[in-house]
């Protein structure tokens, strides 16, 4: 109990330093995009990672509560409400949770493809219909609002990026807390047991139905104030924020972090965000290597980044961690040039001209001597890649033996929730 | 009074009967076996019970309620438990976690997510001591998945017996097992069955007639005899649905090999 409440105490701790060491405009930004990441993506694995029901439509919660929040902002500046912009999230949630309980009364009958099929027809459904309601959804150009009307909150008028990313983190804290909990409850705990095996739950009372509707009505709450966070962050939404894309870049982003784990989809949130907001500014292709992780991720690790993280607790509970560390750093060397090797020559078959400088290296995508450089490189790298598998799968072996009591190691790899 | 009861039950699936025409009386506190060849329609019978499927006729009454209309859930809820031929277990849940959600129904805590599992003192205390009851304790925090075999059945019968429900159907529970598991399985369903109802469907003849107050031997869908063992042992209808076979309280010992 007192180990979690320390997590949870740091965890705290974390948001409200982190725009005091990196303190610019452009971070504070990519924090605040995280904490709407990580709540999004949390709600995504109560249906995915603890409900066993696979969405291609969990943007249609996001985007619902982001557009009515947006349409309660408009509401505060035309003086027709007057409520502190601060509850907005709140507004966003429930009409999140309403929807969710509308379409899950129906899509929660039965998981698997029937499940999937269902939240995809009803996320086009919805896209569709987006842009054709325009007095709600304001058409191809969206809605927009104002965030610094309405009563001041303690002083803070939300003008400021720092003001709005605290606002976001502290609805995430508690977000997340909630959503921590629930995994904790006869329902939560029931959701997980119907993933696993829906009919056996039924032979012990319960009804998987009920059970999935419940985690549903939930995520599409969840899902919500991460679109009220939105509507508050950027004062706009528009048909992308949910049609099928934003749809899918939840799913990589629980997958990508690991469904089997609570903080999964918040590895996977500060992840993507990252890998959205930073890469993106090095290369128009960043879209193609986040595909090229996923892919990699599902066939290499099906746990996610955190599962390989956990996967080190055993050598870390033996104290064997260290058995490792050469091998890595083998294995690293050649894997990164490698990788550099891959990306110059995706990124040289891209660029235009005869002109090509990557890494302080110029190139000529024109020429056969660059390409015969970058694919002797690349194929060297592989070479000595696999040459240091042999040693890294060894000492992989060595430091997951177990020379204490065989029972307490078992026990640290089954850490599934 | 019987507990449950069967009148004129029938099952078909498309133009095939596969149970035909039962009934069948199961009083309380009875410990009841149902054998027949294979593709008797044992296991099709504990389905229809445990309203897995629905019955193309008749009536299933539990405790004098109909059933046969009710879903497996609601079934369950009034106290009729069962466990699976095959394995059916929580693979990714703990042994623990298994347990208690077993638990969770017959504790009242029904869909709440209001209070924390970890918080209820009587819930994780009668789970431990259902650990305890089928000699799990020591696998607690494993995942169910990779348990042994004998240990995910013992998990299984835990499961169904979680709940504490008056009435307990075990479908082949030794299935499967070594001769030494399978004793060590027979105790168990002895202890855990204590002072409840039980109907099994077993091959082992040895176990059915160790264990069994009555036996109903089903043979194509239909219930050609349904007598306490002595009985059974001496029918020469049964005698026949074994094909020559004699049913000793030893088990089956083939006469034409």
């Amino acid at each position: 109990m007192l180990r979690k409440s320390i997590v949870w105490i740091v965890f705290a701790i974390v948001l409200l330093v982190l725009p005091q060491i990196f303190t610019s405009i452009f971070s504070i930004s990519i924090f605040t995009q995280m904490t709407i990441a990580i709540v999004f993506a949390l709600s995504y694995n109560m249906l995915l990672g603890q409900g066993g029901m696979l969405s291609f439509g969990h943007a249609v919660y996001f985007g619902l509560g982001g557009f009515l929040a947006v349409h309660a902002l408009m509401m505060i500046e035309n003086e027709e409400m007057m409520f502190s912009v601060t509850l907005i999230p709140l507004v966003g949630g429930l009409f999140g949770l309403i929807a969710a309980l509308f379409i899950g009364s129906f899509s929660t009958h039965k998981a698997g493809t029937v499940f999937a099929m269902i939240s995809l027809g009803m996320g086009e459904l919805i896209a569709a219909s987006s842009l054709i309601l325009v007095s709600f959804f304001g058409g191809e150009a969206g809605v927009s609002g104002d965030r610094t009307y309405g009563p001041p909150f303690f002083g803070y008028d939300f003008a400021q990026g720092i003001e709005v990313y605290y606002l976001a983190a502290a609805w995430m804290f508690v977000a997340t807390l909630c959503m921590y909990l629930f995994t904790q409850t006869p329902a939560g705990r029931m959701a997980n047991a119907v993933r696993d095996n829906p009919e056996r739950a039924e032979f012990i009372g319960y009804s998987a139905r009920r059970v999935r509707f419940i985690s549903f009505a939930m995520a599409g709450f969840f899902a919500g104030i991460a679109g009220g966070l939105f509507a508050v962050n950027y004062e706009i939404l528009t048909e992308e924020n949910l049609n099928a894309a934003s749809s899918g870049r939840v799913l990589l982003m629980a997958y990508i972090g690991g469904l089997g784990f609570f903080i999964g989809p918040i590895v996977g949130a500060i992840v993507l965000t990252l890998i959205n907001s930073l890469l993106s500014n090095y290369t128009t292709l960043w879209m193609l290597y986040l595909g090229i992780l996923f892919v990699l991720t599902v066939m290499f690790l099906p746990r996610g980044l955190t599962g390989f993280l956990m996967m080190h607790r055993v050598p870390w509970h033996l104290g064997k961690l260290r058995l490792l560390a050469v091998p890595y750093t083998l294995t690293s060397m050649p894997g990164a040039v490698f990788l550099l090797g891959l990306v110059a020559m995706i990124e040289m078959s891209h660029a235009s001209g005869s002109e090509f400088v990557y890494l302080g290296i110029a190139l000529n995508p024109d020429g056969y001597g660059s390409w015969a450089f970058l694919l002797a490189v690349t194929g060297v790298a592989f070479y000595v890649l696999r040459l240091t598998l042999p040693r890294l799968r060894d000492a992989w072996s060595e430091a997951n033996t177990i020379t204490r009591k065989p029972d307490h190691a078992a026990k640290e790899s089954g850490g599934q929730s | 009074m019987s507990l449950l009861q069967l009148q004129n039950v029938s099952k078909s699936f498309g133009e095939t009967a596969i149970i035909r025409d039962v009934s069948l009386s199961i009083a309380q506190g009875e410990k009841h076996a149902i054998i027949g060849p294979n593709g008797a329609g044992k296991s099709t019978l504990f389905n229809l019970i445990s309203g897995r499927y629905g019955v193309s006729s008749g009536n299933i009454l539990f405790k004098g309620n109909p059933i046969h209309n009710l879903k497996p859930f609601e079934i369950a809820r009034m106290g009729l438990a069962r466990s699976f031929q095959v394995t059916n277990i929580f693979p990714l849940l703990s042994v623990f976690e298994n347990i208690r959600c077993g638990l969770l129904w017959s504790m009242d805590y029904r869909y709440s997510f209001w209070n924390l599992v970890s918080r209820q003192k009587a819930l994780n205390a009668r789970t431990e001591a259902v650990l305890e009851e089928i000699g799990l304790h020591d696998r607690r925090n494993f995942p169910a998945g990779e348990l042994a075999y004998a240990e995910q059945r013992a998990l299984e019968l835990g499961i169904a017996i979680a709940s504490g429900a008056e009435m307990i159907l075990l479908d082949e529970p030794v299935a499967g097992m070594s001769h030494s598991e399978a004793k060590n399985a027979v105790a168990l369903i002895r202890k855990v069955t204590e002072g409840k109802t039980l109907v099994m469907v077993e091959h082992d003849m040895s176990i059915v007639f160790d264990v069994a107050d009555r036996i109903t031997v089903l043979v194509y869908g239909e219930v050609i005899a349904s007598d306490v063992p002595a009985k059974i042992r001496g029918n020469p209808r049964v005698q026949e649905a074994y094909l020559g076979e004699v049913v000793t309280g030893d088990g089956v010992e083939a006469t034409h090999a």
